[in-house]
């Protein structure tokens, strides 16, 4: 059952570009929904594996970003690099400072978060050589993929940009279930559930918190470089703890107990978005509404509801 | 019972401000031997506790386990080192099953918590292992309930089996029947019976109830006012006019 929905899943967004326009969607639409949810999924290891909330992760989906956009300027026309560089540098970062807020919980390591978070936000808004500042890094563009055999021409075809994308998507979310689902991914859980407990089985707790939130910052800084491909554009608002926010948002909504909640919620998200937007500037009340009514009944989230209910 | 020492306590106090929690307390377990802590409230039992299981260190004195000096250790390097406890109020992973509960306990104690697989033996081995612990608590025909979901005395195994999972030489019990009723109590106090009969296990426990206490015991520490008050078989502790003054009298 649960295997046939999953498979269902990914056929839908294998054939994303041939039924959205039936719907009125577009393809670089389904583009941007997969970064964004692969960002909010990214947050979820964190938050709804590990039980971590993160309110600044956007910092590492920025300087995934900005690396990305940076490598293609300065180094190479190479679209993997660019990926490569991008991942690095937010994931390096998150590593080396996640090392320092791994040892307060709760609230305080969400402010912790946040206030790192908007330390990279105005160093990217001031050094404006750099990085463009308020008017974003630009003059950088996607660079169609050669595999010698193959030429995949994802800077003008939409469709190819897609599979690309969702290529690369598929590969992160394995990437993460199979961590989730190995010892390590169960002493996450575990830590979740009951840190107490989890701590009285002999579980390193603040090692092991830091690891998921490295590994997070990884998959994070991944889908920021992604996201600068999807733009050809970077910009400080990438790296703002507003953005940090949008992510939460999905994951709570989609439900953060279940691998996929944050796609749905990442999906309904941008979705609403789209077609608001074009109503009313006021877009994000809509969204507020939406998460008022889906914490106050279902505060497991959308997919919390379809999962039968555990333990009281 | 040997006697060659498991744990040995030599005069450990605690303060907390002007508060002294536990003052001078000393206590040797031997191997084997089922030692019950007992007292009135506010007798220092949970703080006492708390010390040996490495909760926080304490103000002065010395704690040697299994011929280590663990004063100054964690928690978590006291567990490694072979101390399994369970709480009071009962700590599990409420969400997960049964056999999650003891998957991770038993993953952990391997050496496996930080491996992103297992090889196809390590893994037959580790399931092997978590049917025998699930076995030996009695669990296994709710093996795939989630904890959360069973009954208050079962939950206790769970918690129990968890602490097993790790292969203590020291299992130490904080109070195993806290508000159960007489029948959970006495499934209880069965399978910590056959679990020290049958294994040969080291057990400290703290315990309200007194019928448990003289049923299950070797020795019994009586602690009082955050003093050692008494130390002997259960004859002895039944026996001891302070001891009925302190706490029998008022409580039995």
């Amino acid at each position: 059952m649960r295997l046939a929905v999953v498979a269902g899943m990914w056929i839908l967004l294998a054939l994303a570009p041939f039924w959205m326009p039936f719907l009125g969607g577009y393809t670089a639409l389904g583009t941007r929904v997969l970064v964004l949810a692969l960002a909010a999924m990214s947050v979820n290891f964190l938050l709804g594996f590990t039980g971590v909330l993160s309110f600044g992760h956007a910092a590492w989906f920025g300087l995934g970003a900005y690396g990305c956009g940076l490598s293609l300027k300065f180094l190479a026309f190479s679209t993997p690099l660019g990926l490569l560089m991008g991942t690095l540098l937010g994931g390096v970062a998150g590593a080396l400072l996640g090392a320092l807020m791994v040892h307060r919980r709760g609230v305080y390591f969400a402010m912790v978060t946040i206030a790192f978070g908007q330390v990279f936000y105005y160093i990217a808004f001031q050094w404006s050589s750099l990085t463009g500042g308020d008017d974003g890094l630009r003059g950088f563009a996607r660079q169609p993929i050669e595999l010698g055999f193959l030429r995949f021409d994802i800077l003008h075809d939409d469709r190819a940009f897609y599979y690309f994308v969702l290529i690369c998507f598929a590969i992160i979310v394995s990437i993460m279930g199979f961590i989730l689902r190995s010892p390590f991914g169960h002493t996450l859980i575990a830590i979740r559930e009951n840190e107490r407990r989890a701590r009285f089985l002999g579980i390193p707790i603040e090692r092991h918190i830091w690891i998921a939130f490295t590994l997070s910052c990884f998959f994070m800084a991944f889908a920021g470089s992604l996201y600068a491909l999807v733009n050809n554009f970077a910009d400080p608002r990438g790296l703002h703890y507003s953005l940090s926010g949008d992510f939460v948002i999905m994951a709570v909504m989609g439900g953060m107990r279940s691998f996929w909640g944050p796609l749905l919620g990442a999906v309904l998200f941008e979705v609403l978005q789209d077609y608001i937007s074009s109503v009313t500037v006021n877009w994000m009340s809509f969204i507020g509404m939406l998460v008022v009514v889906v914490v106050l009944f279902f505060p497991r989230g959308i997919l919390g509801l379809v999962r039968q209910p555990r333990a009281a | 019972m040997s006697e060659q020492p498991v744990l040995h306590v030599d005069n450990v106090s605690k303060r907390f401000g002007s508060l002294v929690a536990v003052r001078d307390v000393s206590l040797t377990v031997g191997k084997g031997e089922l030692r019950a802590v007992i007292g009135p409230n506010g007798a220092g039992k949970t703080t006492f506790f708390n010390l040996i299981s490495g909760f926080f260190p304490p103000s002065a004195g010395k704690i040697i386990f299994d011929d280590r000096d663990v004063t100054r250790l964690s928690a978590q390097q006291r567990v490694k080192l072979g101390m399994g406890r369970t709480f009071q109020i009962t700590e599990i992973f409420p969400e997960l099953s049964v056999f999650e509960n003891v998957r991770v306990a038993t993953e952990v104690a391997n050496g496996y918590g930080l491996r992103p697989w297992l090889s196809k033996t390590e893994s037959a081995d580790l399931r092997r292992r978590i049917d025998e612990v699930i076995a030996m608590t009695g669990l296994s025909a709710r093996a795939d309930r989630l904890v959360g979901e069973l009954a208050h005395g079962d939950q206790r195994a769970a918690e129990i089996a968890m602490a097993l999972a790790l292969r203590p030489h020291l299992l130490l019990l904080d109070e195993p029947t806290a508000g159960m009723g007489d029948q959970e109590t006495y499934e209880i106090t069965q399978l910590i019976r056959k679990l020290h009969k049958d294994s040969n296990l080291t057990i400290v426990l703290i315990e309200h109830d007194m019928r448990v206490v003289f049923h299950l015991a070797d020795r019994i520490t009586v602690l009082d006012q955050g003093k050692l008050l008494a130390q002997g078989t259960p004859q002895e502790i039944a026996a001891n006019e302070a001891v009925q003054a302190a706490y029998l009298g008022k409580a039995a």
